[in-house]
């Protein structure tokens, strides 16, 4: 076989470098689904048209590229080669920055990013606090690529593993290779990539599978996607490294179906990566062959269970089913298959680049590398963060996130999704790995970071998180089918104010049950948000339980929204906004809510001018006093 | 119905299928089953059994305007839940339902993934982020406004 294929990576490599060297500068804008919802792309079209009408289109490259990470700020513009930092760019500052950063060199001031602890104006993104602290390895390089053309991937040694491993390893050494990097499932239970490979590698069949699991269900956690639509090559590569391994010949991307931006550009990434001799028959000229389809999953948070996955690829509802046999024995249609999620597969690439040697220094002594985490919630800088292993949660909160919103206090962070647990402020300095985490009860999952600050309740979170985990429940094992509906019910009554003594006792019994009796990780692990809210927070279903009352004045039938009389300026905003007309006034007199036609939506108190301060929620007495107080103006009249 | 030829005659393709005459139909018209279990060689009761198995896939046809509200982790603890409250009051309607004049359909989403734009309602695919009570109300009046004209 001779490598003409390898010879055109190389052409490819060089022509890119030639074209970069006359476009010098390089508008990149954010295209993730943040920036989208920004309206991202009527920015990138405007800076293309301004281009051309400035007749720059021979200096100036203008890339819409994947997600930079840094979602509160969009949509984010960064010129490079001097790595300017434009964040909220609106269409109006197009021309500017063309005739002022362009043309002139001259920083905008007005658009950089303040940093918020010194005042401080930071041009360079890696100046950015942001971005400081993380160790973008794997996320990186979606900043610079257009996922949309494999050109910009290969020049960035895209593809120079694979050449390496095709030509240069044997399938034995390849997972020798990703065993010493110490690499572990990033899906969430952490299990070790090599071993998986192997076990998979040594079940003998004429046909084997390598699934790349994107059914991201996790809420809150988008990272995955970011990586596929961001930089879908790097998984594509990473997926035929593994097949060569394992000896796969046909693979799966199992993309969520909420997803359309990621199927659109995966669907591009294949089908360039094909055109190339990079998948389909006799890769790059080498003796291997394999392909990748993409399936469409069709919204079921089950589906991301590896059995349940490779059912519903075969077309029947996702039901999971009893291990072993273990996928790598008997997986889709009976034949070995290995499935790793998004992340592992992108960590692949670079390991066989750079070295294991190089991989295993990063991270803790038993989770090595680093891991994405999507950092939402409360916080100030909600975005995607890189971080190598064992950085503390102090260092993500604070550093990165810049802390919670409105200076308010914090109070947990929720990691793992519906599988995981609530970490309170106690253990911010907590060091993040897969076995820390497993060691407080939550777990790494996916990678979702929710901040919750003292306004979340800590019951009603573990009450969304049943309610979560009770409608996906597939409905196979009774004890999760039947328990975590009776932990729903459990929980809602208490968030009612209708909770009795013993409720607490009663959701640990069945929590225990639910987590014994189920075949699959989401029964095994779904009573964890109950049982870490109790571990850490029992004052506060103790406060609903007893005192009827909700200490973070958010569950709607434990309090009230009441006007003080002393503050209130008779503005009449309130009373325009309420929904239901429950607000009584005139101009210039003092506002009164009617509390039994008040529906608790909280229009007024979004209304009310912050320097007035008239409007404020009470619970437990406080509350019972306003309801008594009112009821007897009610009976007088 | 339906021309099925482009699948193959496999169980492998059904959710495919069912993509395709969701997207063409907003709904899966129930003359479809007949049409796949003759195509796949399977019951119409397993194909069924598939359907109602996932979220993509209806049975009832849609409104004329699809209002989703993200109920995601991050939407929830922005108060998402307030929003939606509103949302049902508004439309009289609860979430996968479809008003009575074929207007509305109100759906929730578990995470659409902008979290940094939280809470965040999706009216006919675009995007309103950092909503409150007051925005949505506002929203829907404009899309009831915009359907009178």
């Amino acid at each position: 076989m001779d490598k003409i294929s390898i010879t055109r990576l190389e052409e490819i490599k060089t022509e890119v470098a030639e074209s970069r060297k006359k476009q010098k500068t390089c508008i990149t804008i954010c295209g993730g689904t943040g920036c989208h919802a920004y309206g991202c792309l009527e920015i990138a079209q405007a800076f293309k048209n301004a281009i051309k009408k400035q007749r720059l289109q021979n200096q100036v490259n203008v890339r819409t590229t994947g997600c930079h990470g840094f979602c509160e700020r969009g949509p984010i513009v960064v010129i490079q080669p001097a790595g300017i930092f434009y964040q909220r760019v609106k269409l109006d500052d197009i021309n500017e920055i063309i005739s002022e950063t362009i043309i002139n060199k001259k920083v905008l001031d007005r658009l950089l990013y303040v940093d918020p602890r010194t005042g401080e104006r930071i041009v360079e993104e890696k100046e950015v606090p942001f971005y400081k602290k993380q160790k973008r390895i794997i996320f990186g390089n979606n900043g610079f690529i257009d996922p949309t053309d494999v050109k910009d991937y290969i020049a960035l040694d895209g593809y120079k593993a694979l050449t390496k491993v095709l030509f240069n390893y044997t399938s034995e050494e390849v997972i020798s290779e990703i065993k010493t990097s110490g690499l572990r499932g990033r899906g969430g239970a952490g299990f070790l990539t090599g071993i998986k490979w192997e076990i998979c590698r040594q079940s003998l069949a004429d046909v084997k599978y390598v699934i790349c699991n994107a059914d991201e269900g996790d809420p809150g956690a988008y990272m995955d996607r970011s990586l596929l639509e961001g930089n879908p090559h790097s998984v594509i590569e990473g997926m035929i490294i593994g097949a060569y391994a394992i000896g796969a010949s046909e693979g799966y991307i199992y993309v969520r179906m909420e997803y359309p931006l990621a199927v659109k550009n995966i669907t591009v990434a294949l089908k360039q990566a094909r055109n190339l001799g990079l998948l389909g028959e006799f890769i790059l000229g080498s003796e291997f062959s394999f392909d990748i389809n993409i399936f469409r999953g069709a919204g079921a948070f089950v589906s991301g269970e590896e059995t349940s996955l490779m059912a519903s690829i075969e077309g029947r509802r996702a039901f999971p089913r009893q291990r072993p046999p273990f996928p790598a024995q008997k997986g889709l249609w009976g034949k070995p298959t290995n499935i790793n999620n998004v992340e592992t597969w992108a960590n692949v690439p670079l390991i066989l680049n750079k070295g294991a040697d190089w991989y295993s220094q990063i991270g803790t002594k038993k989770s090595k590398g680093t891991k994405i985490f999507s950092l939402v919630g409360k916080i100030n800088n909600t975005g995607l963060v890189e971080v190598p292993m064992g950085i503390t949660l102090r260092e993500i909160v604070y550093d990165i996130g810049g802390g919670i919103k409105e200076n308010k206090k914090f109070k947990a962070v929720q990691t793992g999704g519906p599988s995981g647990g609530c970490i309170p402020a106690e253990m911010l300095d907590l060091s993040i790995d897969f076995d820390t985490l497993t060691k407080v009860g939550s777990m790494m999952g996916s990678g979702g970071m929710i901040v919750m600050d003292e306004d979340t309740c800590m019951v009603d979170i573990a009450r969304y998180f049943l309610e979560f985990t009770q409608e996906e429940s597939c409905g196979k094992c009774v004890p999760c089918r039947i328990g975590t509906r009776q932990l729903v019910e459990i929980l809602t009554r208490i968030t009612q104010g209708k909770g009795e003594e013993g409720d607490v006792k009663k959701l640990l019994d069945l929590a225990k049950i639910i987590k014994e009796g189920s075949l699959c990780g989401l029964g095994q692990t779904a009573p964890n948000p109950v049982l870490t809210t109790i571990k850490h927070f029992r004052d506060e279903y103790e406060a609903h339980i007893i005192e009827k009352s909700c200490p973070a004045l958010s569950c709607k039938d434990l309090i009230v929204y009441y006007i003080e009389p002393k503050k209130c300026v008779g503005c009449l905003l309130c009373l325009k906004s309420c929904p239901v007309s429950a607000i009584k006034g005139e101009r210039k007199m003092v506002h009164v809510i009617d509390q039994d036609l008040c529906i608790k939506c909280g229009a007024c108190l979004d209304v009310c001018p912050p320097k007035v301060g008239a409007v404020s929620k009470y619970t437990g007495k406080k509350r019972d006093r306003i309801l008594k107080k009112a009821s007897s103006i009610r009976d007088r009249k | 119905m339906e021309n099925l030829s482009e699948f193959e005659a496999n169980q492998k393709d059904l959710i495919h299928i069912l993509h395709k005459i969701q997207a063409e139909y907003g709904y899966i018209p129930s003359q479809a089953l007949s049409s796949i279990s003759k195509h796949l060689k399977i019951s119409e009761s397993e194909i069924f059994g598939v359907l109602t198995f996932y979220k993509a896939f209806s049975l009832k046809p849609r409104g004329k305007h699809l209002v989703t509200i993200c109920t995601g982790t991050a939407c929830h603890v922005r108060g998402a839940p307030m929003i939606l409250d509103e949302l049902k009051r508004q439309l009289s309607i609860e979430p996968g339902e479809t008003t009575e004049d074929d207007l509305f359909t109100l759906e929730t989403v578990n995470c659409v993934g902008a979290c940094a734009l939280g809470p965040i309602v999706i009216s006919d695919g675009d995007y309103h982020g950092q909503m409150n009570t007051r925005e949505v109300n506002k929203l829907i009046k404009k899309i009831k406004k915009e359907i009178k004209e």
